[in-house]
């Protein structure tokens, strides 16, 4: 079927990428973006960084200039959400009432931040996804002295890490043993936990908190699984995302966590997702979902190409960074707490390089400060060396942790 | 061609340096070294390749 109309909805990172990547490739039919923010296609990373910190301005998260968004001849569907999807019609519904036709659908919608069961309708409680989000809870932070973040995982960890840049008080408060445990593994975790105990934040791991205290409608304090109390001014809450499937529901289209998509990108004829809200099928790491920023890219060019006939199949290595105060967290491929960690290469000043194996084979490498490192250890990865394995000595492997 | 790229933007994931190795480094610190600003047109694809995967969006090419 030839492709006159693509849709593509969502208007980040990986949407826009897939749109830049359908013109690049040749498609010169009618081409409609769809974002359920008003703003033009902004960067995310910064957000739980630069924008707290408020090192930078909003304007210099956009992902384009005016002149190159306009170059891609699309009509933009900004401020307005899509609501669902007929695959038999062909038409995306809008939040406004209208509906849109397609030939070819991208579907790049994200995730939401999942929430707690209370606490969200008192002031000063926050999550961090949007832009809105970042600047309402950087007010918040300019206006208290203590706030309590709840779930270390990377964005829990920079915006404790912010926070205590900003001087405020400080809590990390995580049921799992230690920040980023789940992403990092064991070794490197502990590690986190020293980094931000080091610089002033109170880290408590192994509880989870009861009850969010509210004092006339403004949040006071948290209340821990321990029955501690610790006093709040503000709180962000940042335990996770769900994949942003909900206006999908009775579209046909395969939902699981996220929109199970093959190996391709593809997740059903002529639609395909990309980014935070897809899963695919890697054919090194089978299925998997990213809520990556490198991810969004790679993955919206890769369904592109898809949606345009292509059957390439998508195999990144994926990467992640993340920065908390003086830190740099690099790695690539799988990190998890599944993986077995060696440290290979470790600095006088606190930096070091090690790999993840699994089942016999490197699945992972990640540096902390050492950048150069984490781009040679990138080999292992691509090649799977196998686990553990005397090549790995070439690197310089110190010890088995 | 001219390429730019901006360190202060830059966020040390290297990939810039492993699809363009001719026309990218990283220093000490992970952060971008522009190794020519003009790189002659046979490495365009290459470079333009770097500017879209680049995560900090620190790459801009333009003709000279």
């Amino acid at each position: 079927m030839r492709l006159d109309r693509i849709v593509v909805v969502g208007a980040s990172a990986a949407g826009l990428t897939a749109a830049e990547a359908l013109r690049t490739c040749g498609f010169a039919g009618a081409l409609t973006i769809v974002g359920d923010e008003p703003d033009a296609p902004y960067d995310r990373p910064p957000l739980s960084k630069q924008i707290l910190r408020g090192s930078w301005g909003p304007e210099r998260l956009a992902l384009r200039d005016q002149q190159t968004l306009d170059g891609l001849n699309a009509q933009w569907v900004l401020g307005v959400a899509a609501v669902s999807v007929d695959t038999e019609a062909h038409e995306v519904g809008l939040g406004d009432g209208r509906e849109l036709p397609f030939d070819g659908l991208v579907i790049a919608t994200g995730v939401t931040p999942k929430r707690l069961p209370f606490g969200h309708d008192l002031s000063g409680v926050h999550v961090l996804r949007t832009l809105s989000d970042a600047m309402c809870f950087r007010e918040s932070l300019l206006a208290s002295r203590s706030v309590v973040v709840v779930g270390a995982g990377f964005l829990g960890s920079e915006a404790a890490a912010a926070a205590r840049e900003m001087g405020l008080d400080v809590t990390l408060v995580d049921p799992l043993p230690a920040p980023m445990i789940r992403q990092l593994g064991e070794y490197v975790s502990d590690r986190c936990a020293e980094l931000h105990a080091r610089h002033g934040v109170t880290v408590h791991c192994g509880v989870s908190v009861r009850e969010i205290v509210g004092t006339d409608g403004r949040v006071s304090a948290v209340r821990l699984s321990d029955n501690s109390v610790v006093p709040a001014e503000a709180v962000l809450v940042a335990i996770g995302s769900i994949p942003a499937t909900e206006w999908l529901i009775g579209s046909g289209l395969p939902l699981g966590n996220g929109v199970e998509c093959d190996a391709s990108c593809r997740a059903g004829t002529n639609v395909v997702a990309a980014g935070d809200v897809a899963s695919w099928v890697h054919p090194g790491f089978g299925r998997m979902r990213v809520e990556h920023r490198m991810n969004a890219t790679e993955q919206g060019l890769a369904a592109a190409r898809t949606l345009l006939g292509s059957s390439e199949v998508f195999s990144p290595v994926p990467y992640f960074w993340s920065d908390q105060y003086d830190v740099r967290i690099q790695a690539y491929g799988m990190t998890g707490s599944g993986a077995q960690f060696r440290l290979v290469e470790e600095r006088p000043g606190g930096g070091f390089a090690g790999l993840y194996g699994v089942n016999g084979r490197v699945c992972g490498a990640l540096a902390w400060n050492m950048p150069r490192a984490a781009r040679t250890l990138r080999a292992c990865v691509i090649d799977r060396v196998p686990w553990p394995d005397r090549s790995l000595r070439a690197f310089g492997e110190q010890q088995v942790i | 061609m001219r390429v730019t790229a901006d360190r202060d933007k830059c966020v040390g994931a290297g990939q810039c340096v492993l699809v363009a190795p001719e026309t990218f480094d990283q220093d000490d610190d992970g952060i971008v070294a522009l190794l020519t600003e003009a790189p002659p047109r046979e490495r365009r694809a290459a470079v333009e390749e770097a500017a879209r995967l680049c995560p900090a969006l620190a790459i801009s090419v333009t003709d000279s």
